[in-house]
């Protein structure tokens, strides 16, 4: 139980995958210009980071592992993701054809956020069990959900602010998810591996 | 540093500011319509009227050729024209009429321009810049004058680059404040450098790059500070043993500029040993406490001050102290032996300088009431936390950061109900 703890403390805050690993920038900066989108982009990468995360290492453990053929992971990897990512796609199409239409390009591109493969291969590099491998999928999507909507309703307030010209749209953008990164780094050191 | 009245008007601001924004748009859009549209009216009461007056003339014609003894028919205009010109003559009558005589009332005037409610924070930081200097020598304030000096020139040139107006924002007292609060973070007698990277850090980067005193998401003193501590910890956390052997004016200002040290001071004597990082080893800990504590007394009474003059409300304070003091008391409740007590924790680094003074920036803080007292509590717990388990010394300046970064969100679901306006 101290074990999940501090793997859910270690993921979300200690080694926030977007502010500290620099994972998943691009859908970071891409949908975080809204509130309401990011909520739906944080939801949608939270489910296909966990279900990703289990489903790669049951790939790793039961297939790659007994037929010696880990040289292939990154490529099954890969493919687990985008199954997961289109079998989302299409739940929340069913589900949700608002979320769709405002997830639009978004949603078949977690299929591209690094985080998403960051996880599975770090899973694989940690020796995670499933059960850790669960909890490390999802306190990565904690961690980048998290900081997706803060950045969002900061990106809100930053749309009305008085940016020099040069600085205006992504720079900003870019200089504020620094800033934020140096305030994360404030909690180096809670996990004892850090 | 708070509004004083209660009536949320930065809150209004946003909020009218956003609306505006989205409503321009939509403005944009609806004036070619409502132009066609206008168009459209003109055309259809010229055709009217064009339609009217034939018929009129018919008539008229009709008429003539009926009777032909020239009977006019009494009232040839029935539109509404000389009613429309009736409006041009009513400003001549209200000439007419006795003028009222519009004295101002005797208003109390309230504080609140920026300038002054800044100069009262300066004020009230003076007993605990006293107190710093009693117990750790006149390094403090030479860095404060250095920072001031810094701040303003980063601020002129930055001023000058974007061609805005030197007098009026040279003038509002924000620079020297961002830049004391920095100062007297900073251990007393840190290298001149260290003071000027993390003013102009500060300035730039934490205020200017936003657009200035109004726009930063976060505290600029505090981004100056984080900055450096995470980029030089050796230099940032060197603090000397207080009060035995405070340094005078001289002997502090070749320290910080030629980086030598006062006589009977070794480097030894110079590494960690500001409360918080003795915190394992409590002997030590209650040896310095006392410094500490007589500073947080003084930066207490400025804060005091502050809130019975309204520059700053109650709420954040007393959400930073209340979160800080129930986690150390659940933790101290939990294991006396294992952790301070609440008292220490109150009262030691810089707690009370960030419940007052840090903390209370109007710009980068939560907006609502009630927002203000959960980001307030925010505070205090992460203080707690980072200072309990976390890597750095003390954790005031992450903590602050961190909430910071939360605030528009806290701002989002704690909005008040505007008038006019549903939820």
């Amino acid at each position: 139980m101290t074990e999940m703890a501090l793997i859910l403390v270690s993921t979300v805050l200690v080694n926030n995958f977007v502010l500290v690993k620099f994972l998943g920038l691009c859908p970071f900066m891409g949908v975080s210009r809204k509130l309401e989108t990011a909520m739906g982009m944080a939801l949608a990468t939270t489910f296909v980071l966990t279900l990703s995360a289990v489903c790669s290492y049951l790939i790793n453990q039961y297939l790659l592992a007994p037929l010696g053929i880990e040289y292939l992971r990154t490529i099954a990897f890969i493919l687990v993701i985008a199954a997961v990512v289109q079998f989302t796609e299409m739940a929340v199409r069913k589900i949700s054809p608002l979320l769709h239409q405002v997830l639009g390009i978004f949603l078949p591109l977690i299929t591209t956020n690094c985080a998403v493969l960051g996880v599975a291969l770090l899973n694989v590099q940690e020796q995670n069990g499933f059960l850790q491998s669960a909890v490390y999928g999802f306190g990565a999507a904690l961690g980048f959900s998290l900081v997706l909507i803060l950045f969002a309703a900061l990106r809100e307030r930053l749309a009305v602010a008085d940016v020099p010209r040069p600085f205006q749209g992504a720079s900003i953008a870019l200089i504020t998810a620094g800033l934020m990164a140096l305030a994360f780094m404030g909690f180096a050191g809670l996990t004892p591996a850090g | 540093m708070v509004c004083p009245s209660h009536i949320p008007l930065v809150q209004h601001f946003r909020y009218a500011k956003s609306e505006l924004w989205t409503q321009q748009r939509e403005r944009q859009k609806a004036e070619l319509a409502r132009e066609r549209y206008e168009f459209r009216n003109i055309r259809l009461e010229r055709e009217k009227e064009e339609q009217a007056k034939r018929r009129e003339a018919k008539k008229a014609a009709l008429k003539k050729a009926q009777s032909q003894e020239g009977k006019k028919p009494p009232s040839k205009r029935h539109w509404p024209a000389p009613s429309r010109r009736k409006p041009s003559k009513a400003p001549s009558a209200t000439t007419d009429m006795p003028q009222l005589a519009t004295a101002a009332a005797p208003h109390i005037p309230p504080l609140n321009s920026v300038p002054q409610m800044m100069r009262q924070v300066l004020y009230a930081l003076l007993p605990g810049i006293a107190m710093l200097v009693y117990s750790f020598g006149w390094g403090v304030v030479i860095n404060i004058l250095l920072a001031c000096g810094v701040a303003l020139v980063c601020e002129a040139a930055i001023l000058l680059l974007r061609r805005r107006p030197l007098g009026v924002f040279l003038g509002d007292y924000s620079a020297l404040v961002t830049a004391t609060l920095l100062a007297i973070a900073l251990p007393p007698l840190a290298p001149w450098w260290l003071t000027v990277l993390g003013v102009a850090f500060a300035i730039v980067f934490g205020k200017h790059l936003y657009g200035g005193l109004g726009f930063n998401p976060f505290n600029p003193a505090m981004i100056g500070y984080a900055m450096l501590l995470v980029s030089f910890p050796r230099e940032m956390t060197q603090w000397l043993p207080a009060l035995e052997n405070a340094p005078g004016l001289f002997e502090s200002a070749r320290a910080i500029f030629a980086g030598a040290l006062p006589t009977g001071l070794s480097v030894d004597a110079m590494s960690g040993a500001t409360p918080l990082d003795a915190l394992r080893d409590q002997e030590q800990a209650m040896s310095i406490a006392p410094h500490w504590a007589g500073v947080n007394l003084a930066f207490l009474a400025g804060g005091l001050w502050l809130l019975y003059r309204r520059v700053i409300g109650w709420q954040i304070p007393a959400g930073v102290l209340g979160g800080l003091a129930a986690m150390a008391a659940l933790f101290w409740l939990l294991d006396p032996a294992a952790h301070a007590g609440v008292g220490f924790h109150l009262l030691a680094g810089g707690t009370m300088l960030a419940a007052f003074f840090i903390a209370t920036d109007p710009v980068s803080a939560a907006t609502t009431p009630r927002g203000r007292l959960l980001f307030g509590l925010g505070i205090g717990v992460l203080i707690y936390v980072i200072r309990a388990w976390g890597g750095y010394p003390d954790g005031i300046a992450f903590a602050v950061l961190l909430m910071n970064i939360a605030a528009p969100l806290i701002d989002h679901y704690t909005r008040p109900r505007i008038y006019g306006h549903s939820r």
